[in-house]
């Protein structure tokens, strides 16, 4: 009844979706342990937007987009990439998972993380090779750390970590990003160059979905929103679907967050 | 007591050099096959480590016994000797690989932890092998009694088929770790990103295990079972206090697993009794503790003296500091942007301004005046030297361009600043000094040192 994820799609089984759209989720359902934690996700992110994943703790967001990525087994649903499916379209995809996800203390160097971006492309069994580190060392240099390609992680700063992970997604010159909350615990300096990064991205064509969780910056940083808290509880421009209504129905009854939503809201009107 | 003495008896120089340079036969195929196990460990146990699976190998290792004596037991029913390496081996295998999947199987269907499933593992197989191992000594052919060697190791004899086997295996294993190299660091760095990009993780980790419980295998004769764990895990753990670069930990592990095998071997082949797999052990704990104390990169040695570095370099830099801020409110406190002159201050000024101990500065000023940062000293007043007085204005300088970074960027109080200026300016290298400079004349700030953000509190008596 559910759907085999690896099967082929015939263009008859297929849906119209055109194969520009760079993600089309249908009746996605992902489960835990038999309890599901994402349900009915249908959402179709247009070509060129800087999309933000936004809803309360527990809500999903990182499981959807690890859903996406076929990290976590879906319950039933299918997602496309640029009009197939995302094992076959994995070279077209960048991806930053959460900086509290990898152990720092690891001994490689940033561009040794960096590089790794570029793995798939080397391939099996091959070694690194000088134009491989020249193309970390390219990415490294767009989030302006070049300077610290060659020191051991750890003794990086916390938004240095994190731009060497976003570096590692620019190695992998993809078209669709999923950035897993590159917000969280940097420091102003690297959440500016953040946003210049992903101003860039957009510039050049490319697709960001990025989980965020500051209310008060969303309306700046995302021309799209994705509200989610289990299910998609709205998704569309952020002009038109980022409101009290919405939020609330995304946050439910959590008082302290309607007072974080309220206060982003009448600071976003400013 | 009595043995260790018995089995150092009778040694002599012309021993020594016989072993040391393999001149005996036997000598020559146990201590080259030891050595390149030890290579090979110490690579293999690498990955073990960066993946954080120290204990996995440990129930592989465990786990191999029943199926050598029940390999022993099938052979002997065959009518063969029951002691042919590869069948042994084949057993050692299966059995312990099976141990691996039983822990993770337990892992998978219920909520029993990772290491209470290995704990249990590791202890039912090795004792269902003990039990065999009775059965097959009980048996009426008997040639068993060469089976406990695999428990403890024992290189004493070894014959070239054997030889052959075991390099070949170690020296297969050693090759697909080093093809598999880059892998393998993707797997144990991240692996969510590895599955993302389309490596099979699940298939690699199998491979790693393989690695792992091939390399156990071979390596059970020399060291033994329950000793193998620490052939494979201390070199690599002993490596990596020496370098924060894995490509280097791997090829230094495998360097001192290869070391820890030769000397172990060669000692064991002096004194026999000696079991040869506890020998190479302590070798290789002995290079751990060794790296421990004295390793470059996170010795404690190192960490002591760097510790030490930074503690004498904040005590420097408060000083020189403190100095050239008593010198600037005192001076010009009316002209703007007056250059501060040198001149000689008093020491109580310091203590008061910096409510340090009056022993504290003193050891402070020792200091600078063995580093001619101080060039006038009595006891009351002191001055700084022209390198001290240029080093104090640096000093304050980027003190300030740190504070006015912190209160531009990330929203700290003015008032809270100082504290964290502190801290953080004394692991401030040069190129984010450069970073703050730009910073700072994109602000319209150009002057060398710009004015304190935040008021100094005055001096009494001085000011």
């Amino acid at each position: 009844m559910s759907p085999d994820p690896h099967q082929p799609h015939g263009s008859s089984a297929a849906p119209p979706h055109l194969p520009d759209t760079p993600l089309a989720i249908d009746d996605l359902t992902v489960a835990y342990h038999r309890k599901p934690v994402l349900w009915d996700i249908d959402v179709d992110i247009p070509e060129g937007k800087l999309v933000g994943i936004i809803g309360p703790n527990g809500a999903g967001k990182s499981t959807l987009i690890k859903a996406c990525l076929d990290l976590v087994p879906k319950a039933s649903g299918r997602v496309l990439v640029y009009g197939r499916p995302y094992r076959e379209q994995r070279t077209s995809v960048g991806y930053v998972p959460q900086r509290e996800s990898v152990d720092w203390d690891f001994p490689v160097s940033a561009l040794d993380v960096v590089t790794m971006g570029t793995y798939a492309r080397i391939g099996w069994l091959r070694p690194v090779r000088r134009v491989h580190q020249d193309i970390a060392l390219h990415a490294l240099d767009r989030v302006g750390i070049a300077h610290l390609a060659h020191r051991q992680i750890r003794q990086l700063s916390g938004g240095q970590q994190q731009r060497v992970f976003l570096a590692r997604a620019l190695a992998q010159d993809a078209r669709l990003y999923f950035m897993d909350e590159p917000f969280a615990g940097v420091d102003a300096a690297t959440e500016k160059a953040i946003v210049a990064l992903l101003h860039d991205l957009k510039k050049q064509g490319k697709t960001c979905l990025v989980v965020h969780h500051d209310l008060a910056t969303v309306k700046d940083y995302f021309d799209w929103v994705i509200l989610l808290n289990m299910r998609v509880v709205r998704a569309g421009p952020t002009a038109e679907v980022f409101n009290r209504e919405s939020l609330r129905d995304t946050y439910g009854g959590r008082l302290a967050l309607l007072d974080e939503a309220a206060q982003a809201l009448s600071q976003a009107g400013q | 007591m009595k043995t260790a003495t018995s089995a150092w008896n009778g040694i002599s120089v012309s021993d020594i050099v016989e072993v040391a340079l393999l001149q005996s036969y036997n000598t020559r195929l146990v201590v080259l096959s030891t050595i390149v196990l030890g290579v090979a460990s110490g690579l293999i146990g690498s990955f073990l480590l960066l993946r954080k699976r120290s204990l996995i190998g440990d129930a592989l290792s465990h786990a191999c016994l029943p199926g050598i004596v029940l390999a022993f037991m099938i052979m002997v029913a065959l009518g063969g000797s029951g002691k042919s390496l590869p069948g042994l081996f084949l057993g050692a295998a299966v059995s312990g690989l099976a141990g691996v999947g039983v822990v993770l199987l337990i892992r998978n269907t219920s909520r029993i932890k990772d290491d209470t499933a290995m704990g249990l593992v590791l202890s039912v197989f090795f004792g269902g092998g003990v039990a065999l191992l009775g059965l097959a000594q009980a048996m009426p052919q008997a040639g068993a009694a060469g089976l406990e060697s695999f428990i403890y190791g024992r290189t004493a004899s070894m014959i070239l088929h054997d030889f052959i086997w075991i390099v070949s295996v170690a020296g297969v294993t050693l090759l697909a770790g080093f093809l598999l190299y880059k892998e393998m660091v993707l797997l144990c760095f991240d692996e969510g990103f590895a599955a993302s990009q389309g490596w099979p993780v699940k298939r690699l980790d199998a491979v790693m295990l393989g690695l792992v419980a091939a390399i156990t295998v071979v390596g059970l004769q020399a060291v033994g079972l329950i000793l193998m764990i620490a052939f494979l895990i201390t070199p690599a753990a002993a490596a990596r206090f020496w370098t924060e670069d894995a490509r280097r930990m791997t090829l230094l592990a495998g360097a001192l697993g290869g070391l820890s095998g030769w000397l172990g071997a060669s000692i064991s082949a002096l004194a026999p009794r000696l079991p040869a797999g506890a020998i190479i052990v302590l070798v290789a704990a002995g290079v751990f503790v060794f790296s421990m104390l004295f390793g470059t990169s996170r010795g404690i040695a190192t960490r002591v003296r760097s510790h030490r570095k930074l503690v004498t370099r904040v005590g420097r830099q408060h000083l020189l500091r403190a100095v050239y801020e008593l010198l600037e409110s005192s001076s010009a406190a009316d002209v703007e942007n007056a250059p501060v002159p040198n001149a000689k201050i008093r020491v109580a000024d310091l203590v008061a301004k910096r409510s340090w101990s009056r022993a504290r500065v003193q050891r402070l000023i020792d200091r600078a005046l063995k580093e001619d940062h101080v060039d006038f000293y009595n006891g009351e007043r002191l001055r700084l030297s022209e390198s001290g007085f240029g080093e104090a204005a640096r000093i304050t300088r980027n003190h300030r361009l740190w504070e006015m970074y912190l209160i531009a960027h990330a929203d700290i109080a003015p008032q809270h600043v100082d504290r964290d200026a502190d801290m953080v300016e004394h692991v401030l290298g040069p190129e984010l000094i450069a970073e703050l400079e730009r910073e700072i004349i994109k602000r319209g700030r150009a002057s060398i040192i710009p004015a304190s953000p935040h008021v100094i509190v005055p001096v009494r008596g001085a000011a």
